[in-house]
């Protein structure tokens, strides 16, 4: 006897989105079953986990932090991965984009602007832009696997941060600790009342509403989609896969490099050898979790925001480990695509052929 | 049925408050982690601090940990939340949460804070370290006499000034046996990796060093030493258990006492802004058990420990030349303390560059 994973002809329009809140339903489900196989007890721990990080101002507006760079990062990738193309480097980008935009406060202290401030988001977004870059050239002129290139390229982005601000960019205040100097004026991003909601917000929600525009209402969406589900037809009506995935990784290089200066000029204030908590990475989880659609992608962000937040809960409230965050961000990821493979395939039992038992 | 609502509504809120005041009668002490209290290292050593604290002041304290918290945008926001839950006292464990300390500890005026070996104080903010370098000396001393090839490995993590003042004051000691002894040092760039930490471990080992020791949390490398059949040191815990017979002695960091007194201090109402730099004198630096070594050199390491407890040794004393040749301290004269906690360049001998 054998399974097999046979395609429907037709997926159903609304298990298409049914199916995030499926795979959250189910990951908050097993989480109670892991809660309980801990010895806690599992409501009270899935109302820490979930709820009680909506509870409280300064909650929610740690969640609106933590989801500004994963809405950001996870924008560009969502429209990245709609085209088939698979940057998995926006870890690397966004540091090469804190790296970049760091210039400003570091080498121009003096000079102290809001010009300083959009200089600093835009040399950002080129730093983010020119790492990925170096994936995008290296699959269009040799057909280099661009999920390796870019994910290595990572490990290079952050050890170059790690040497520069060991080396010559270290505060030379700073006995010799790995630090920058710290940011202040008009090279850190405005905050709005008295906790740490900053303008990254704002800008994460603004690119997320121009590229559904983008992807909604023009050519270039339209051959996002086309060159994403059917490569050949795209070929046929013109539309070049080179300059796809050009245009892919610029943009989406782009957002996680603006999401790393923001992070850096925002909440941390300096630059310093950690500066993501693999935001990057668990921007996949998000583009993913919402459709790859930007408007899902915001509520996608905001979820997984809240999963670290209330990870963070539990472990202080219920002294459970915090590698629980990563547990349930997994799962999450696993429910996911089991529900889509599910609503595009179903699982059939092959009797075996003409065996006698 | 709406009366006896109100009815069970009103006593459950006030059980409720009834069990918040029990609870507001208790000092809330936070302690922030850099790694995990089972890496039998540095946040180990932190956590049997907070278990002392319990165990003395349990009546009167309630102790709470955050672990794994890495240093970055995230320790602000995880000092935050616990100097919102009323937490009174909190410890933030490693270097790289001075920053998040200071910004956390400015908004909350009436929680104090100490920050374990950081050099930035403020009116609720405290800063607390232990001068690990003196136990440095000690094994420096130990690991010249127990070495064939006359080189020793060090694992090291971040080349901030704590570090580097062990590695030199590891190497002065060893000096003192054997003026020709030599170091080599490997960066791993982490507090708390312990596959990193074995391999340099390996790597070391392989270039000749036939003693090993460490500035990173996890027991990797004392374990690779049992292995190989080298010699290795315990780092911040006592660590022999790992190596049996490759642990020759553990530098051990002691908290409890600093902590407690702390904590009582805040209790009493008469915590102030203090910077601690502890060592052997204050029973703030430790060393385990000398073991798997001749008399000699044990007679020695208990020597050299009792000089230092009683301040007649410091480990930084003169003559000591730079790496460049350049002399950093004359004949008899001791390094003053500022140097010391800005310590950027080797002494001869170190086979490194910073």
């Amino acid at each position: 006897m054998q399974l097999i994973l046979e395609k429907r002809a037709q997926a159903s329009h609304f298990m298409h989105f049914a199916s995030p809140l499926l795979a959250i339903s189910l990951t908050v489900l097993l989480g109670g079953v892991i809660f309980s196989a801990m010895g806690q007890p599992p409501l009270t721990a899935l109302y820490i986990y979930f709820v009680d990080p909506l509870t409280s101002l300064w909650a929610i507006e740690e969640v609106l932090v933590k989801a500004a760079p994963l809405v950001l990062i996870g924008v560009g990738l969502s429209i990245t991965f709609r085209a088939n193309v698979w940057n998995i480097g926006a870890e690397g980008q966004l540091t090469a984009g804190a790296i970049l935009g760091a210039i400003i406060p570091i080498f121009f202290a003096q000079w102290q602007s809001p010009l300083a401030l959009i200089t600093m988001l835009a040399l950002g977004m080129l730093g983010g832009a020119m790492l990925a870059a170096i994936p995008a050239l290296l699959k269009t002129r040799f057909g280099v696997n661009e999920i390796l290139t870019s994910l290595m390229l990572v490990y290079v982005a952050q050890l170059l941060l790690d040497w520069i601000i060991r080396g010559p960019w270290k505060d030379p205040h700073g006995y010799n600790f790995p630090k920058s100097v710290a940011f202040d004026g008009w090279h850190l991003i405005p905050t709005y009342g008295d906790g740490r909601v900053h303008m990254g917000l704002i800008i994460a929600l603004l690119a997320a509403l121009i590229l559904y525009w983008l992807m909604t209402r023009t050519i270039k969406g339209f051959e996002v989609r086309v060159i994403g589900s059917a490569p050949r037809a795209g070929a046929f009506a013109g539309f070049s896969q080179t300059k796809m995935v050009w245009f892919c990784f610029l943009l989406s290089g782009a957002l996680a490099g603006l999401a790393g200066i923001i992070e850096v000029a925002g909440p941390i204030g300096q630059l310093q050898p950690h500066i993501s908590p693999n935001y990057g990475f668990t921007a996949i989880i998000v583009a993913f979790l919402g459709r790859l659609n930007p408007i899902g992608v915001i509520f996608a962000g905001l979820l997984l925001a809240i999963s670290y937040i209330g990870g963070e809960g539990v472990q202080i409230e219920l002294g459970i480990s915090d590698k629980t965050a990563q547990v349930f961000q997994g799962m999450l990821l696993f429910f996911i695509l089991m529900c889509d493979t599910l609503i595009h395939y179903r699982v059939r039992l092959l009797k075996p052929q003409g065996g006698a038992l | 049925m709406k009366k006896l609502l109100t009815v069970a509504a009103t006593v459950a809120l006030a059980s409720a408050m009834s069990v918040s005041a029990l609870a507001a009668d208790k000092l809330k002490v936070g302690f922030i982690y850099i790694g995990p209290p089972g890496d039998h290292g540095w946040t180990y050593q932190h956590d049997q601090g907070r278990l002392a604290v319990e165990a003395k002041l349990g009546s009167q304290v309630e102790t709470v940990f955050v672990e794994n918290v890495p240093e970055g945008p995230d320790a602000e926001r995880t000092i935050t939340r616990l100097a919102r839950q009323g937490t009174g006292l909190i410890f933030t464990t490693s270097f790289g949460y001075m920053d998040p300390t200071l910004k956390v500890a400015s908004k909350f005026p009436d929680v104090k804070f100490e920050h374990a070996t950081g050099y930035k104080r403020a009116d609720n903010v405290s800063t607390y370290s232990s001068r690990f370098y003196e136990g440095r000396y000690v094994i420096g001393q130990i690991a010249a006499k127990m070495s064939k090839s006359g080189t020793a490995g060090y694992i090291a993590s971040f080349p901030i000034p704590e570090v580097v003042r062990g590695i030199n004051s590891f190497l002065l000691g060893a000096q003192s046996v054997n003026p020709d002894f030599k170091l080599k040092v490997v960066w791993v760039n982490s507090w708390f990796d312990p596959g990193k930490e074995a391999d340099a471990a390996k790597v070391l080992i392989s270039q000749g060093a036939d003693i090993i020791t460490q500035h990173t949390d996890s027991t990797a490398a004392v374990q690779v030493a049992e292995e190989q059949g080298v010699y290795a040191f315990g780092q911040a815990s006592d660590m022999s258990a790992f190596g049996p017979k490759s642990v020759l002695t553990s530098i051990i960091d002691d908290w409890s006492a600093y902590y407690i007194d702390r904590t009582e201090a805040v209790l009493n109402g008469t915590w102030e802004s203090t910077d601690t730099f502890g060592g052997m004198g204050d029973e703030m630096v430790g060393m385990g058990a000398f073991e798997n070594m001749p008399a000699d050199v044990k007679a020695m390491a208990e020597a050299t420990t009792a000089a230092i407890t009683s301040g007649d040794l410091h480990p930084f004393t003169g003559p000591i030349y730079k790496q460049d040749g350049s002399l950093a301290a004359g004949e008899g004269e001791v390094i003053d303390l500022g140097v010391l906690l800005g310590m950027d360049w080797y002494v001869q001998g170190v086979d490194d560059k910073l």
